[in-house]
């Protein structure tokens, strides 16, 4: 193949590499997409260079013009390429360039969550609900703003009883007052079972008694008690339960023990103590250095209180217990003036919202 | 009760039991202990001395300087500034090495240049509370007035080296209200014997029948009345012993006959009274209930009013005495009294309780008749009064105490059998070891195979029915042997009711929402009762339930709203620089539908938000609570609760913004309110804007609706149309929303407000609202033409209903 070309091709050539030349220059220098739009139009556009060269390829013989053809096509192909190259390149930069903006600064807070949550007593009790509903006992409730009789007299203590001067009542006429116990509901309950047993409840509340309010004494205040009243009920049960009791509240490794107490409305009469925690049986100022803690009176009920309630007293036992969840809201967390549980403090509440 | 080891050791015998164990094993028996206290000294260098002389100190006019003798032949030079010290007195001496209570440790040293080998003691230097150091020796040394051997160790003669046990005792164990009664238990616990006082007296010829007479007005008041006469008394302080053992019982010595009185009380729990005879000015003591308005002067010298329900012992004539409460003035024990009428009487307990009740005298002996005293044992506790009076205060009894009534008891049987008590506790306690229980206890008893009958005595009265043999066997066998079980009946279903757990669910949404749950009194002030009162409440017309006798005006009413005392709480916060307080109470008011009846208790949820209620500052998010933030909150409840047809209506309220607050209606009943406080109200509470609400849960839960269906998600898409209307700027946008929500039937999903404008380029009393209308259809895609006719409907009609003008 010896052909000898004619001088146009030599000038087309070197037309096509100067304007590749020169595109790639410009393309290099690019500092947006529209920049380089701009450069795809004027060298590869319709009226572009390259096809401005391409026009000039007329005056070329058959031979010459797929030489000039090629030229430009791969000179386009070169063009084009770089322009990719560079439009991926600056694409990248502006992406850095935003993700830079958008950096923030992740020690700063986060939006706070507007969450409220339980009130520590309300927690205590429904912690205690829970235990005893899994173990198939049932929440009863009953009036705040008692009978005489539900209060006092159905629970064995008659008028004049000489046990009634260990609460103080807040009367409202004779026979109204407010509750001193959540007890007149386990005898409005008893009553409703109509002798019926098992009766298994327990009884969540506020209670009141007529005390001035200072760090240990609240005229009102809350309790929950338990009943269990059914043929065959023992001793050894209350002891049973109270013990699953005071495990799943205070913890496995806590024990219990029972002392001989005395209240109207039970017979035999029982104390429960929990070792105490701090010093673990060894003694110690919390515990005044008994290595025990008391926690709840319970006992069996009495008869009389059963035959009020219309069970018969040979027929059916049972046992009940009684506890106030601001003690062991204040054992467990070492509150220490029972007012806090009134006051609605708010850094006190909070404090109570988590686990 | 106060119970002196020392003391209880003359009945029972302690050797080798600590006090700590004794303590903690009577404490499981049912005597719980309170505290042990003491020894306080017990130091074998503090001794008795005798001051041979007794010199002023030649460098110190206030200073003196003692030659003491210390037993064993020594003698001490001790420097006292006691002003009472001198020559012949028998001391107390504190000898160097020794430690007093106070941590002072005695060494020898110079005064003033003479050297001091120990130092001479006051009671309070040896630890004696104030109250038991007699008058003389308040300001001096103690100087002992009995014949003492010198160089003894002091402790023990002033009882130092005694550990007192305070015992908390039930109210049904008062046969422990005595060291004989505590001696008995003691002594069951241990299994050990008891040795009682077996009190014997010299007797006189002369008979105290000459002297006086007793007549019982009201033998069911008083059963039992004794009168003895005793002569020639010599009234002076008390001998140590005796001293000791009151002080140890926490009784303060005042003289012989007194302490003596006191001494057997503790003894044998058993009251007793001295009257001074010639004082008391006759010869026959009367019992009888008073007359209305009669008076006496009690020892404490106050006049007492007193009526036909107190009874009185009487010379006859005028009252001498409360009985069982306290002795009058007039006869009172002086120190010139030679002669004493001594009483030993059983008392009615509800008629002391009675007496010291009506005139608030609640006394050692008081406590105790109240309780019911051993009535067996009444003439043998003045049998022991009479001895010591005669062997301490060198008094002659007179033959025969004059009695009247009986002090007989009729012991309660009790009858059980061995098994019946084992099931009842849950052990398997064998017939011997409950007999040996038994006598331990020292209750007469008979067994036959397994069945017992047992006679409880009248120091036991809390013995009466077979619970009782239960708890006596159960605490001596002790309760620590008694196994865990659980109760084996059938097994029964429990759980929380349908509205328990709606309960639960209202108060974890309230707390989702932001709320914090609060707790406040039930009693609230007489104004605050019958405040923020929500309207359903305010028509039943009903005032606050009051307090016979409130403890203080803060909380003498039961509320009909938690919102006062909730708002006292917000006020609490906002003083403390916690300003945003969102609370909310579940609770209940009080409603006395009839005059003296119970109460009706109706269960609200009542709510405070005050302060910002978004508050994330450095992204600029600040919000305070508005009306529509609460509303919000509530909107959410009845929506979870599927409670949707409760309707907000403007309302003008008592304390409340009359711009900005709503009642809540569900099917036109009033079931609450919520809104602003008003800015007045505000202020007074220290607020900034403050909302509340308080709604009647009892009957938002009756209307709770269950899901029990559900819709399938459709595929076919939505569309959504806004439209804006300019209206009359009193035109509540529900109207507006329920009027398109008709009109748009059947395909309008949903209508909601997205833009409210009010102001520039609007007409005066104009504003625009502009909603927002999702259409809908789960069958199929809705045409363009069924939207475009919906809404042509929907503008025509608010054209022509509520002449609204819809915007281009």
């Amino acid at each position: 193949m010896d052909y000898i070309y004619h001088e146009e091709v030599y000038k087309l050539k070197e037309r096509l590499n100067e304007i590749k030349e020169e595109a790639l220059e410009q393309i290099q220098s690019a500092v947006d997409e529209k920049t380089l739009q701009d450069v795809r139009v004027y060298f590869l556009g319709k009226k572009g260079q390259i096809t401005e060269v391409l026009k000039g390829m007329g005056k070329l013989s058959k031979e010459e013009r797929p030489v000039i053809g090629q030229l430009a096509n791969q000179i386009r192909d070169e063009i084009s390429e770089a322009l990719e190259t560079k439009k991926t390149k600056l694409e990248q930069a502006a992406l850095e360039q935003q993700l830079e903006e958008e950096a923030v600064d992740v020690t700063l807070p986060g939006r706070p969550v507007q969450a409220g949550g339980p009130h520590l007593l309300r927690k205590v009790i429904r912690e205690i609900e829970d235990l005893f509903t899994s173990m198939g006992y049932s929440v009863a409730e009953g009036p705040e703003v008692e009978t005489d009789f539900y209060n006092f007299e159905s629970l064995n203590l008659p008028k004049n009883h000489p046990a009634r001067d260990m609460q103080d009542t807040f009367f409202i006429t004779k026979e109204l007052l407010m509750r001193t116990q959540t007890s007149p509901v386990q005898a409005r309950t008893l009553r409703k079972h109509e002798g019926q047993g098992p009766v298994k409840i327990i009884c969540p509340g506020k209670v009141y008694r007529r005390d001035t309010d200072d760090a240990t004494h609240s005229h009102q205040f809350t309790q929950i008690e338990g009943l269990y009243v059914d043929e065959n009920i023992r001793m050894s049960d209350l002891k049973g339960t109270l013990n699953v009791f005071a495990k799943h509240m205070f913890g496995e490794d806590r024990a219990i023990r029972l002392r001989p107490s005395f209240f109207p409305f039970t017979e035999p009469s029982v104390e429960m103590d929990i070792s105490c925690k701090i010093c673990q049986g060894e003694g110690c100022s919390v515990c005044k250095g008994s290595g025990w803690i008391e926690i709840l009176g319970a006992g069996m009920v009495h008869p009389n209180v059963l035959e009020m309630a219309g069970f018969d007293s040979n027929q059916y036992k049972g046992f009940a217990f009684g506890m106030g969840p601001e003690r062991i809201a204040m054992l467990k967390y070492g509150v220490e003036d029972i007012r806090h549980f009134y006051t609605n403090d708010i850094r006190f509440l909070k404090q109570f919202h988590g686990v | 009760m106060l119970v002196s080891r020392k003391w209880l050791e003359q009945y029972v015998d302690l050797d080798g039991i600590s006090t700590e164990d004794l303590a903690e094993d009577i404490t499981k028996a049912g005597l719980e202990v309170e505290e042990v206290r003491g020894p306080v000294l017990n130091d074998e260098n503090i001794v008795v001395g005798y001051v041979q002389e007794c010199v002023q100190h030649p460098n110190a006019d206030k200073l003196n300087l003692c030659q003491v003798d210390v037993g064993d032949g020594e003698r001490a030079q001790i420097v006292c500034g006691a002003p009472n010290v001198s020559e012949g007195q028998y001391v107390v001496v504190a000898k160097p090495g020794a430690r007093l209570p106070g941590g002072l440790k005695i060494k020898k040293a110079k005064l003033r240049g003479e050297v001091s080998e120990g130092m001479i003691c006051s009671l309070q230097e040896l630890g004696f509370e104030d109250k038991y150091v007699p008058e003389d020796f308040k300001d001096g040394i103690y100087v002992i007035d009995e014949e003492v051997a010198v160089g003894e160790p002091a402790c023990p003669l002033l009882n130092l080296d005694d550990a007192v046990i305070e015992i908390e005792l039930t109210a049904n164990r008062s046969d422990c209200l005595s060291m004989i009664g505590v001696a008995y238990d003691v002594a069951a616990v241990y299994e050990k014997d008891l040795k009682l006082p077996e009190p014997t007296v010299y007797i006189e010829n002369e008979l105290s029948s000459d002297y006086i007479s007793v007549e019982i007005e009201n033998d069911k008041a008083n059963p039992y009345y004794g009168a003895w006469i005793i002569k020639d008394l010599d009234i002076k302080a008390s001998p140590l012993w005796l001293q000791n053992r009151l002080i140890s019982a926490g009784i303060r010595p005042i003289n012989n006959v007194v302490d003596i009185t006191n001494y057997v009380l503790m003894e044998y729990g058993q009251p007793l009274h001295a009257f001074d005879y010639d004082r008391f000015k006759s010869q026959k003591v009367v019992t009888r209930m008073a007359n209305e308005g009669e008076t006496i002067i009690t020892l404490d010298g106050e006049e007492r009013t007193l009526s036909p329900e107190h009874l009185v012992i009487t010379n006859g004539q005028s009252a001498h005495a409360i009985a069982g409460v306290m002795g009058g003035e007039e006869s009172e024990v002086q120190d010139d009294t030679t002669t004493v009428l001594l009483e030993a009487a059983y008392f009615n307990p509800s008629v002391v309780r009675q007496g010291s009740k009506d005139h608030g005298l609640r006394s050692e002996a008081s406590s105790r008749f109240e309780k019911g005293v051993d009535i067996t044992r009444v003439k043998e506790a003045a049998t022991r009064a009479a001895q010591l009076l005669s062997e301490i205060a060198g008094g002659k009894v007179l033959g025969e105490m004059v009695e009247k009534g009986s002090t007989e008891w009729n012991p309660k049987i009790v009858e059980f059998t061995a098994s019946e008590i084992n099931q009842r506790i849950g052990t398997e306690i064998a017939i011997d070891e409950m007999k040996n229980i038994i006598e331990r206890l020292r209750l007469d008893y008979e067994v036959n195979g397994e069945s017992f009958t047992v006679k409880a005595p009248a120091r036991r009265r809390d013995i009466s029915i077979k619970e009782d043999m239960v708890e006596e066997i159960a605490r001596l066998y002790g309760y620590d042997r008694i196994p865990y079980t659980l109760p084996e009946g059938v097994m029964k279903k429990g759980g929380l009711t349908p509205r328990q757990k709606l309960v639960r669910e209202v108060n974890q949404y309230l707390q989702k929402a932001g709320l914090n749950e609060s707790l406040t009194y039930s009693l609230t002030k007489e104004d605050w009762a019958n405040q923020f009162v929500s309207p359903e409440i305010k028509a039943l017309g009903l005032e606050p339930v009051a307090l016979a006798l409130p403890m203080t005006d803060l909380h003498s009413h039961l509320r009909l709203s938690a919102i006062p005392e909730l708002l006292s709480s917000v006020q609490h916060n906002v003083a403390r620089n916690q300003y945003n307080v969102a609370l909310y109470e579940l609770g209940s008011i009080y409603l006395q539908k009839e005059k003296d009846q119970q109460p009706e208790e109706n269960m609200r949820v009542a709510g405070v938000i005050t302060g910002l209620w978004e508050d994330h500052p450095w992204q600029g998010e600040k919000k305070p609570v508005d009306f529509f933030v609460i509303k919000g909150i509530l909107e959410g409840l009845f929506v979870h609760l599927h409670d949707e047809e409760v309707a907000f209506e403007k309302a003008e309220l008592d304390r409340l913004h009359p711009g900005r607050t709503a009642v809540m209606k569900l099917n036109d009943d009033i079931i609450g309110y919520v809104g602003q406080v008003h800015p007045t109200v505000q202020k007074e509470y220290d607020l900034q804007d403050t909302y509340v609400f308080d709604l009647n849960l009892d009957q938002v839960l009756e209307a709770v609706q269950y899901r029990e269906d559900y819709r399938v998600i459709t595929k076919y898409p939505a569309i959504a149309q806004d439209l804006a209307f300019v209206v009359d700027r009193d035109l509540p946008a529900k109207q507006l929303e329920d009027a398109i929500k008709e009109q748009g039937q059947p395909h309008l999903e949903t209508v909601r407000v997205f833009d409210v404008y009010q102001g520039e380029h609007m007409e005066e009393g104009k504003k625009s609202i502009a909603f927002n209308l999702i259409f809908q259809n789960d069958e199929r895609t809705l045409k363009d033409e069924e939207i475009e006719e919906a809404r042509q409907k929907i503008v025509k009609h608010l054209e022509n209903e509520y002449q609204a003008v819809l915007r281009g």
